[in-house]
Formats: C-alpha cells, structure tokens, sequence
C-alpha cells in the first residue's frame, strides 16, 4: 500500500470509529456549547477586544479536549496492530487530517453559538473566517504531536496542558492578531504577515513531526 | 592542562568582565546612564543559553540516532544549564527594565516570549521527571526537545521582532550593534559573552561527568 492509500483508509477508519461512539463527539459539541453559555452568562455583554479574546480561549480549551483524546482512547494492543499494518508516517497524518476536520466543526459550531449569544462586531468576515480556519489547522498539527507524546508518557491529561500550552501560546498571539485585524476591517495586506507567519509554523511543525513520530512510534 | 586551557580562559573571561564592566568607561546616554553597563551581564547571559540549547538540541538528535544512553544524559544536562542561563537572563533584564523602563515587568513581548520559552524547557523537565523507565524518558524527552525547539527559536527572534517592543534591537529600536555600542564597550562585552558561553559549556560537562558517575554506580 502507498502512502496514499493508506492515509485515506485511516482517516475512514477514524470517521467510522467516532460515528459508532458517537458519546465522544457529542461530548465535545456539548463542552463548546456549554462554555459558550457560560462565559454569556458570566460576560452578558463584551468589548470586541475581550470577544475575541474570549473565542479563542474557548476554542483552545476545546482543542485540547478534542485532540487529547486522540491517542489516548487507543490501547496498546490496537497500536501494536496499527503498527504491523500502516507507516508511522501513515498514522500521524491521517490523525493531523481527522483532528482538522473535527477542529472545523468544533469552530463552527463555537462561531455559530458564540454568535447568536454575543453581539457579532466582525468587520471582515471572509477573513474572520480565514484566521478560524487557520487556527484550526494550527491547534490541530501542534496538539496530535503534543497528544501522541503524552499518551507515551502515562497517559497524564495534565502533562497534555503543561507541553501544549507552551507550545502553542506563539500560534495564539498570531492568531489573535489575524483575527482582531479582521475584526476592525483593516485592509487584508497588513495581515499578510500574520498569514505568512502562522502557515510558516505550521509547516515547520508538521515537519518536525513527520520526522519524529516514526522515534516516538517505535516501541 | 592541553585540554583544559579554555576553562582557564573562561574564568579570566568572566572576571575581566565583571571588574571591566563595573570599573572602565562606557559611553554616556541619557536615560539609560549607568545601566548600560548592564549589556555585559544580561546579553551574554541570552547568547550562552542558545549555545547551551542548541547543544541540547544537538545530542537530543544524537540520542534518537544512535540510542547511546550518555547523550541522552548530555542532553538533559545542556537543558538544565540553559534553563539556569535564562532564568538569570529574565532577572537581569527585569532589573534594567525597573530602571530604564519603569517597571520590572511591563508586558514587552521580548519579557513575554522568554518567559514563554522557559515554560517550554521547564514542561519539558516535568515530562522527564513523568516517566519513570530510563529508556522510554530519554526517547520521549528527546522527541520533546527537538519538537519544542523551532517554536522557541521563532518566539525569541521572530514574534518580537514583528511586534512593537521597547527591547533593543527590536520595533525598529537600535540593537547593540549600531550607535549604541562603541569601541570601547566592545573591549568587554565579546570577552564577556565568550566567557559566560564557555562557562555554560563547562558546567554543563561537570554536571554530566557527576551524572555519569550516579549511573555507572546505580548500575554496577
């Protein structure tokens, strides 16, 4: 089998297996959900600096939530016969694809919540959309990494929060850049920078996981 | 002693330099006046700790390819010098911030993202410590080091540089090469950071020869 191959019949494999259960999505769905309302009824109303803020708090919280459990609600033996039938390369990729996936629909589902209980004051909304679908991608790339090293490492959800936080915080500060600047309609060529700056991240993270999750794999 | 010349060096490098940097003239600037002597003891704090993570870094890749349990050791002890490098970096430059900007912290993004990356070498001594079979911790932890470290490199010389800071050398402010330092200054300061970078180094070998030897008698 190809690389190809491969990673599109575990990315289908994932599908499947999250439909069958589909108590770890809905949970998921309710936790976006549930935040949203609860930092309504703390906030009622927000300037658009702390609305921002707030989104994506909300959306970091349920990335971990969401990504974390990517590795960890796997047992050993089904790794093991992971191993025997996919590369490494295989697997970490189709985990970065499906965690996007799941990462969009949490963002959609977050944004259309977060929008129907909040005032939307977005100027730019292509690019609002834009910077959420590049967060997406980021929270993605940089937790399955985080998530498959502390599922080695006992399986510890605070280790998750200790060596993801750190990580992502300059993927944060970009993204709220990007995403205010869509808020205030600024003309798109000022985020040009910030765009460059978070896929050049991203590139280099997923890079760096290619080349360490086969070590990592490898037991 | 042929190969322990630059330890010597190392110790007259730092001495030269503290009684260099608080005795010789420097340059007079307003607002900053006397703390400019401050470039001696902050900046070369910085460079020894990227020498020190990069030589992480380096026997972190050794590890992964050769399996050789002592680079794992080197490895973990380059880290701890560094995390020890920077946090004296972060207190040195908060006390030239209460005296030149006002306030020891005063939420600059350079004062941030050295923060942030001590964060990161610090989670990644928690994760060592989180793993109890010597073989597994130093495959992990390696895998950690080497994955945390281009974020590090792009929160301490790419983000600030992007955003407005006060720091030297970033927003457009003056670095330390141009006007700011002059001939004279440069008599101590690149003594100055050669010493502190060889310092690092050297502590570094002594704490892993210490290391060493716990392992070869935890395992005789």
């Amino acid at each position: 089998m190809n690389l190809y191959t491969e990673v599109r019949s575990l990315i289908k494999k994932e599908l499947v297996l999250e439909w069958r259960s589909k108590y770890a999505l809905n949970g998921v769905l309710l936790y976006v959900a549930a935040t949203v309302f609860i930092c309504y009824q703390s906030f009622k109303r927000v300037d658009p600096i702390t609305w921002n803020a707030l989104f994506w708090v909300i959306m970091l919280f349920a990335a971990i939530n969401a990504v974390a459990k990517s590795f960890m609600n796997e047992s050993r033996g089904r790794q093991l016969y992971y191993y025997t039938l996919a590369s490494p390369h295989a697997i970490i990729i189709s985990k970065i694809i499906y965690n996007f996936l799941l990462m969009m629909l949490l963002s959609a589902i977050a944004l259309f919540f977060y929008n129907v209980v909040f005032q939307n004051p977005i100027g730019d909304v292509p690019l609002y959309l834009l910077s959420v679908i590049i967060g997406s991608l980021s929270f993605s790339t940089a937790f399955t990494m985080i998530s498959a090293i502390a599922s080695k490492a006992n399986n510890n959800a605070t280790l998750m929060a200790i060596l993801g936080f750190p990580i992502i915080v300059p993927i944060l500060i970009g993204l709220i850049k990007l995403s205010k600047n869509a808020m205030d309609g600024l003309d798109r060529s000022v985020s040009g920078d910030e765009i460059m700056l978070l896929m050049g991240i991203n590139v280099i993270v997923v890079v760096t996981s290619l080349l360490l999750f086969p070590y990592l794999w490898r037991e | 002693m042929k190969n322990n010349w630059w330890k010597f060096l190392a110790v007259a490098f730092v001495f030269y330099s503290i009684i260099g940097g608080l005795l010789f003239e420097v340059p007079v600037r307003a607002i900053l006046n006397e703390t400019i002597r401050n470039l001696y003891f902050h900046v070369p704090m910085w460079f020894a700790m990227i020498i020190v993570f990069c030589m992480s870094v380096f026997y972190s890749v050794k590890y992964l390819r050769t399996g050789h349990e002592y680079d794992d050791l080197k490895a973990i002890e380059y880290a701890n010098v560094g995390v020890i490098f920077g946090c004296l970096g972060l207190i040195t430059g908060m006390l030239w911030a209460q005296f030149t900007w006002g306030e020891w912290w005063s939420n600059d993004p350079k004062q941030n993202s050295a923060a942030i990356a001590m964060l990161i070498y610090l989670a990644y001594l928690v994760l060592r410590n989180s793993i109890d079979e010597e073989q597994k911790r130093a495959r992990i932890g390696a895998i950690y080091n080497i994955f945390a470290f281009p974020v590090m490199i792009v929160l301490l010389f790419v983000l600030p540089r992007m955003t407005d800071s006060l720091h030297p050398g970033n927003g457009g402010n003056p670095g330390f090469n141009s006007y700011d330092l002059d001939s004279r200054m440069r008599m101590v300061f690149y003594p100055a950071c050669a010493g502190w970078i060889m310092l690092g180094l050297w502590i570094a070998q002594i704490r892993f020869r210490m290391r060493k030897l716990e392992n070869d008698i935890l395992h005789q």
